[in-house]
């Protein structure tokens, strides 16, 4: 691919073929992976998604092996196969040994991969001139994206849309009180097994563009940044899936941009982006607002702390309002200028040369909030 | 069989027994994703580490990409402590991203770095024999096989020093802290062996099969025993049968020598998951069969206790009341039969002594709540299982 400028891409994106379909394509991957990735975090199922797509490797050999063509359909027909086999190996696993299910996750992936990596470089050791290029699948390239590509992610996304409307309100029941939804006569098996073969379909549709070793990522990475800025299950969904095609969009951007790049990488690394953002950013979970309020309950804290000692002071007194010196306060862990500036800004306190005198609010104030401590530590 | 052969099979052999000695602890303690996000993230150390020694064997580089290992588990644990997300979401977040930085690096420096991603995924074992080691001059074999063995040598040291702590702190943490073993050190002491494995493995068999090697042959020993010690070198005999099993495989193939390792290992599990004696799963199947057998056998005598009637004693209504399928009802009838527990006069059930008394003992039982007194109580009154 030649050479472009970023600025270059996007005047492009409407007016070159190629562009545009991969544009798409990746942009429906995004939300579609976005979507479905919401249910996997939630679910507690995050490392599936990474098993199932190295699980999905094998498959792809052996379509290619059957078929001998490189039609895109066959294969990730076969990596949906072998996507499925695995993850209800892993099912089978967790439920009759007593193998945990990090075992079962890292077993699967990594002896499926193991498998899936003997049969291509068996492959690539055949007479077969068809065979290269199979390798696109352990990293994605979203070059390799045709029309009809793009028409079966957007078909699959519209049934995964279509099931979400229809069984909305089972999957949410499932996945906030699975043992609830049994009792109220669902069939949770079936309800977790649709889920399930769903989030297989777009890992499995997302290995052409971001391939084999990272597909996990673009399943998590939306729906943990989406998670931060909501606490609504159906913005958190419509948030990862505006997150993800974003992450497609502008991680096809970089990788065209640049020579000898594949897709995959650049789009997990533009999605880790948005995850950083909003872990730090998010206004009710961000670590820096988190960090604010923080500083800003300590300093309440001491406030309180310095009104209830003046108080203490104050009460010994038949005028609550007798002044004191400030040089009394000094040793007093909670004070310092700020605080007391910010006690008479409250019209709680006055000052007067180096002395201070408690108003009426403040002794209430003081008062009540010692009342107030006592109720609670009660 | 030529020396290069040999010593391809002999450092596979040592990754194997490398592998397996961290795996079997990670396994127990349920931390077994962590070693796949280690054996991925370490590729940008590996990569920058590259660029700052230029030698793949370096001991430095290898320094340098273990501590990269490191600094994923805290940066998973400091993630999963901030309460953002969960645990396993933390640890998919952080991999995929430093891997991909790691494989941009190597794309975007593809002139200057030996190193393409085939060989990060898979390793280059058929090649390990030619880089030699050369000490004043003389040939001391390959550098790969030095490297392993003296990461081998350090594990071994450090799993027979610590053996003690490390068995007290993966099965009762508790327990561990309050006998003064620090868990933090335990925890980071494990993540760095398996950090520095990881990287000392990568050259031979790659980034993703170092986790196969490291939790197969653990999980496989897993099933077999629940001793430690026998654990542990279940582990390490399984990994060293599919390292060699596996090269000859690869060998007869002609295809990458760490995949069919990986597919060996992959057998031998399927072979145990099925077969185990006690844990596998036709085993468990087996159970699970038999149990729902005597509980039929045990409703069905509770039954025959509380009816004298005839008619309720009478052999089809079995079939009709109790609505078993003919071959449920014919399967409990006849280890009743044979365990002396009934007898059948003319179509009707009557309880035989020995039947009487087991159902009185069964009640007291299930009113008890006692249900691991029935399980021996069966050992009595059996003479064949369900």
């Amino acid at each position: 691919m030649t050479k472009m400028d970023i600025t270059e891409y996007f005047q492009l994106v409407f007016t070159d073929y190629t562009l545009r379909t991969i544009t798409l394509g990746t942009a429906i991957l995004g939300a579609v992976t976005g979507m479905l990735g919401s249910f996997a975090v939630l679910r507690k199922q995050s490392l599936l998604g990474d098993a199932i797509s190295h699980a999905a490797l094998p498959g792809i050999a052996i379509a290619f092996l059957i078929t001998g063509a490189k039609d895109t359909n066959t294969l990730l027909l076969g990596a949906l196969v072998s996507g499925l086999i695995g993850t209800f190996w892993i099912r089978g696993i967790v439920k009759k040994t007593h193998l945990k299910s990090d075992t079962a996750l890292g077993l699967i992936l990594s002896l499926f991969f193991g498998f899936g990596m003997l049969l291509l470089t068996f492959i690539q050791k055949q007479p077969n001139a068809n065979q290269a290029g199979l390798d696109k699948y352990l990293f994605g390239q979203a070059a390799t994206l045709v029309e009809s590509d793009v028409w079966l992610m957007a078909i699959v996304t519209g049934l995964c849309l279509l099931v979400l409307l229809l069984f909305w309100k089972e999957f949410k029941l499932l996945l906030f009180d699975a043992d609830y939804t049994k009792t109220l006569g669902f069939n949770t098996k079936f309800i977790d097994i649709l889920i399930t073969s769903f989030i297989v379909l777009a890992i499995v549709l997302g290995l052409q563009t971001v391939g084999v070793v990272l597909m996990s990522a673009m399943l998590l990475a939306p729906a943990a940044a989406a998670r931060q800025w909501t606490n609504s299950l159906a913005t958190m969904v419509f948030l990862a899936a505006i997150f993800g095609a974003f992450s497609g969009v502008f991680g096809t951007a970089i990788s065209a941009s640049q020579t000898n790049l594949s897709t995959g990488p650049v789009i997990v690394l533009v999605a880790s982006v948005f995850v950083f953002f909003s872990f730090v950013f998010s206004p009710s979970r961000g670590l820096l607002f988190k960090q604010i309020r923080l500083i800003r309950n300590r300093r309440d804290l001491e406030l309180h702390k310095t009104l209830a000692f003046m108080h203490n002071i104050a009460e010994t007194h038949d005028d609550i309002s007798h002044p004191h010196a400030i040089k009394l306060l000094n040793n007093f862990q909670g004070y310092t200028r700020k605080t007391l500036q910010k006690l008479v800004e409250k019209d709680y306190v006055e000052l007067q040369a180096n002395m201070w005198s408690l108003t009426k609010t403040g002794f209430e104030t003081a008062a009540n909030l010692y009342t107030k401590q006592t109720t609670e530590d009660e | 069989m030529n020396s290069a052969q040999i010593e391809i099979q002999l450092i596979a052999s040592l990754v194997a027994i490398a592998c397996a000695i961290p795996g079997t602890f990670l396994v127990l303690r349920k931390m077994a994703m962590i070693s796949d996000a280690i054996s991925h993230s370490i590729l940008p150390g590996i990569v920058i580490g590259f660029f700052i020694t230029q030698d793949l064997n370096s001991p430095l580089l290898i320094l340098f990409a273990a501590f990269t290992g490191i600094i994923t588990v805290v940066l998973v644990e400091y993630i999963q402590k901030t309460g953002l997300v969960k645990e396993d979401t933390a640890i998919g977040l952080v991999f995929p991203a430093l891997f991909s930085i790691g494989v941009i690096l190597i794309a975007k420096n593809a002139n200057d770095v030996h190193l393409d991603v085939d060989a990060v995924l898979l390793g280059e074992l058929a090649f390990a024999p030619f880089d030699r080691l050369l000490i004043l001059g003389t040939d001391v074999g390959p550098k790969a096989l030095w490297i392993i063995g003296v990461i081998l040598l350090i594990t071994i040291t450090l799993l027979i020093a610590f053996f003690k702590e490390l068995k007290v702190s993966t099965f009762d943490a508790g327990l561990a802290a309050s006998l003064g073993f620090s868990p933090a050190i335990i925890h980071y002491g494990l993540m760095s062996v398996a950090s520095v494995t990881t990287v000392g493995a990568f050259d031979a068999v790659g980034a993703i099969l170092v986790v196969a090697l490291m939790i197969a042959p653990a999980a496989t020993a897993y099933l077999l025993t629940t001793d430690l010690k026998k654990m542990l070198s279940l582990a390490i005999s399984f990994g060293v049968l599919s390292a060699i099993s596996g090269y000859w495989f690869a060998h007869w193939l002609d295809a990458s020598i760490a995949g069919s390792i990986t597919t060996m290992l992959g057998l031998l599990f399927l072979l145990v998951y099925l077969f185990a004696p006690s844990k596998g799963v036709i085993a468990v199947m087996y159970r699970e069969k038999q149990k729902r057998t005597e509980v039929s056998l045990l409703t069905f005598l509770l039954h025959l206790k509380n009816h004298n009637e005839l008619e309720e004693r009478h052999v089809n209504h079995l079939r009709e009341h109790i609505n078993w399928q003919k071959v449920r009802a014919k399967t409990v009838l006849e280890l009743a039969l044979k365990n002396n527990m009934i007898v059948v006069n003319e179509s009707i059930v009557s309880l035989t002594q020995k039947g009487n008394t087991f159902t009185s003992k069964a009640i007291d039982y299930i009113i008890t709540n006692e249900d691991a007194q029935i399980e021996d109580m069966k050992d009595d009154f059996f003479l064949f299982r369900g």
